[in-house]
């Protein structure tokens, strides 16, 4: 980004310009992700927030070397600390991966081997990247579980993925994300598929573990209600580009993308007036057009221009804004005199 | 609200009880699971009635009931003067004609290899509604205009629309018989969020055009709040309380529905940040075995001694200052938590294991994690 200010602290990892293509076999190239660009600093949770398709996973699958080698095009760079995880081949790639850098998945159930314990499946990793012994990663095991608040973990240790709650064993994999004691945690939808009182026991426990360990966070999510309790800065993403980037509470306040007002007034508040429709944004991401020949969003935008239609708009720093507020639109809401945090 | 309305559903006491069935010869029952355990409520002519809880609370199941797509092992329910629960055959088949349902999951509740004009005629045939070719098509366009889809769609297939799109399919067949009453089991969960408030919109709109009533069950509070006029919040099978909606969000009464309200995140950062969570601890006990007394004292942080494990609370109105008639809440305490005499404490979260509940103990790990990480 333009106005990177120099060095707050260092940065743990920089994404500049990520690409990522799918295609092959005849079929033509789908860019997923489209020259997307953030930093993570030790202790910062960022937020990437869009809807399906909107390229969130995709970004945070790259950047762990997850993807399929097949088929798929990944330009760009991920530097984490001083190396760019991108240019790694698939041993140094393993030896990140669980250690400095871990990851926590949407469904519990798919990413959890059904026919192996818990305990033996928390100790693997110690096992692997710690070098313990069995008998201690074992017991080490046992005080990660506590630590993530499982009741009675001596006997959750003997059990299977199926005997579990699905709170209990997303619990579960932040334990084993958790065990290396790793510099940076993705967390895709890590919520998304459990109850609202559920989802605040995690969300509490996420948010303990940013504030006690200084552990960054990237949080990929869909709702923006998430966001605003946990995420320092937010990522706006649509049709795979950021569309919009600021701090948390300058984007509630001084929404300027019509995506993101269209994306916040879609959602009905438990706290707001039950009188009136939602602001329903028409239309859905089958109607985008490719950024090559304008703005993706244009077709379902309520502000869009002629020229938005033809010229893809650059990612610029919004000049209203007080502090760092990037924005990709040709003609943003106009700026409020909302209160800046 | 001046004028008593018309009561159009009136549920009593339903249960439904589904058998554990152990044993290769013999299919011996060994328990049930009690998936709904004593729902009473009534719908009135109009409305919008909310269900909320979470997953496991048995409000798939109740909506289901009602429609007898699942047999109620007791309790009665009438719609519009006639008793449901005891309709067989014919009698049963041309009710339903009243009462339609929308599915959660628009893909797996439209037939793949049917065009949307063949999904849509189908139900009209079945009810005799279809014997006019040329109404028949009139009809057909008009429900697409209500629903906000094109002619042209009604040669397409489910597949060949978006996941918004094939919700407005599943609505237009629900509407096609002219029903009075749509059950609405989880209608926008599966859609993105700037889609979910289109069919929102649309659910309400076509609610007025044509007159209808709606149960609507959901587990997202904000949604539902916004859709409903009155809401009812299920736990283990049962209802905790019930109000009109902005009474039940402005003096929630009942704890869970404290907790649930608390937790459900707010998209705005100055909230966020003030307002004061009720975590609770430990998950939804198993509806095979559940817990003795109020369902919800293993995880209440508002839990009195004895009373609370023994006796199960049921719906009442409560005397508490600015409270209407209409808002009920079982809870024994209500208005000794509401009061602040009773104040909130520390609860364990209790293992749950659905097979063996008898050497379930109280574990000794707190709520919230406080040991620390460190980074190396």
């Amino acid at each position: 980004m333009t106005t990177a200010a120099p060095a707050k602290t260092e940065t743990l990892l920089a994404v500049r310009d990520l690409v990522v293509e799918f295609g092959g076999r005849g079929r033509p190239t789908f860019r997923a992700v489209d020259g997307v660009s953030f930093d993570v600093r030790p202790g910062q949770t960022v937020g990437l927030v869009g809807e399906s398709g909107c390229g969130k996973s995709v970004t945070s699958l790259a950047i762990m070397g997850l993807l399929p080698k097949r088929g798929n095009k990944v330009a760009g760079s991920a530097t984490y600390d001083g190396t760019d995880l991108l240019t790694l081949d698939d041993r140094e790639m393993r030896d990140h991966r669980g250690r400095d850098i871990a990851m926590i998945f949407q469904d519990p159930l798919s990413s959890l081997n059904p026919v192996v314990s818990i305990g033996v499946q928390v100790a693997e990793v110690l096992q692997r990247h710690r070098g313990m012994k069995k008998s201690t990663a074992i017991a080490e095991s046992r005080d990660l579980l506590d630590q993530v608040g499982i009741p009675d973990p001596a006997r959750r240790l003997k059990e299977y993925p199926h005997q579990l709650s699905g709170g209990m064993r997303q619990r579960a994999l932040i334990a084993m994300a958790l065990a290396c004691k790793p510099r940076l945690l993705i967390a895709d939808e890590p919520t998304t598929a459990l109850d609202v009182t559920i989802q605040a026991q995690i969300l509490n426990l996420l948010k303990e573990l940013v504030v006690d360990s200084g552990t960054a966070l990237i949080m990929i999510t869909h709702d923006l209600g998430v966001v605003a309790g946990l995420c320092d800065e937010v990522n706006v993403l649509y049709g795979g580009r950021i569309v919009e980037t600021a701090s948390r509470h300058e984007v509630f306040a001084r929404p300027r993308h019509p995506y993101t007002t269209g994306l916040l007034g879609s959602i009905p508040r438990l706290d707001g007036s039950r009188s009136e429709q939602l602001a329903a944004i028409p239309g859905s991401v089958a109607d985008n057009i490719p950024w090559t020949s304008g703005c993706a969003f244009a077709p379902r935008c309520s502000r869009a221009l002629e020229v938005c239609r033809s010229e893809a708009p650059p990612l610029e720093q919004d000049p209203t804004a007080m502090e760092e507020h990037t924005l990709r639109c040709h003609n943003p809401n106009p700026a409020e005199g909302g209160e800046p945090a | 609200m001046t004028t008593e309305p018309e009561v159009l559903l009136d549920v009593e006491g339903v249960e439904v009880h589904f058998p554990i069935k152990r044993g290769v010869f013999f299919d011996k029952t060994v328990g049930y699971v009690y998936a709904v355990d004593g729902m009473t409520l009534q719908i009135h002519r109009g409305e919008t009635y909310g269900l909320v809880g979470e997953s496991g609370c048995g409000k798939s199941t109740f909506g289901r009931a009602l429609l007898r797509l699942e047999e109620p092992t007791a309790g009665s329910v009438t719609f519009g003067g006639v008793d449901v629960s005891t309709l067989k055959g014919e009698a049963l088949r041309t009710t339903r004609r009243h009462m339609q349902m929308v599915f959660q999951d628009p893909l797996s509740s439209l037939d793949p290899r049917q065009t949307v004009e063949s999904l849509l005629l189908e139900g009209m045939q079945a009810h005799g509604l279809a014997k006019d070719k040329k109404a028949a098509g009139a009809r057909l366009r008009e429900l697409l205009a209500a629903v906000g889809l094109p002619a042209a769609a009604l040669r397409k297939y489910p597949h060949e629309f978006s996941g918004g799109q094939r919700q407005r399919i599943g609505i237009a067949r629900a509407l096609s018989v002219d029903p009075q009453l749509i059950v609405a089991d989880e209608p926008v969960s599966a859609l993105d969020v700037s889609v979910q408030a289109q069919v929102i919109n649309l659910l309400e709109d076509v609610q007025e055009k044509f007159g209808l009533t709606y149960l609507v069950i959901a587990h997202d509070l904000a949604v539902v709040r916004h859709i409903s006029d009155r809401v009812g919040v299920m736990y283990l099978g049962s209802l905790v309380e019930e109000a009109d909606s902005d009474d039940l969000y402005a003096t929630p009464l009942h704890p869970y529905t404290r907790a649930l309200m608390s937790a459900v995140p707010i998209p705005d950062p100055l909230v966020e940040d003030r307002r004061e969570q009720i975590i609770l601890a430990g998950d939804l006990p198993s509806p095979a075995n559940p817990p003795s007394g109020c369902r919800f004292h293993t995880r209440c942080p508002w839990r009195q001694e004895e009373r609370c494990d023994t006796e199960r609370p049921q719906l009442r109105v409560v005397e508490i200052d600015g409270v209407p008639a209409s808002h009920r809440v079982a809870c024994h305490f209500a208005e000794q938590i509401q009061s602040g005499e009773i104040q909130r404490h520390e609860v364990d979260p209790v293992a749950i294991d659905p097979s063996a509940a008898t050497d379930v103990e109280a574990a000794d790990a707190e709520v919230v994690p406080t040991q620390t990480f460190t980074v190396p």
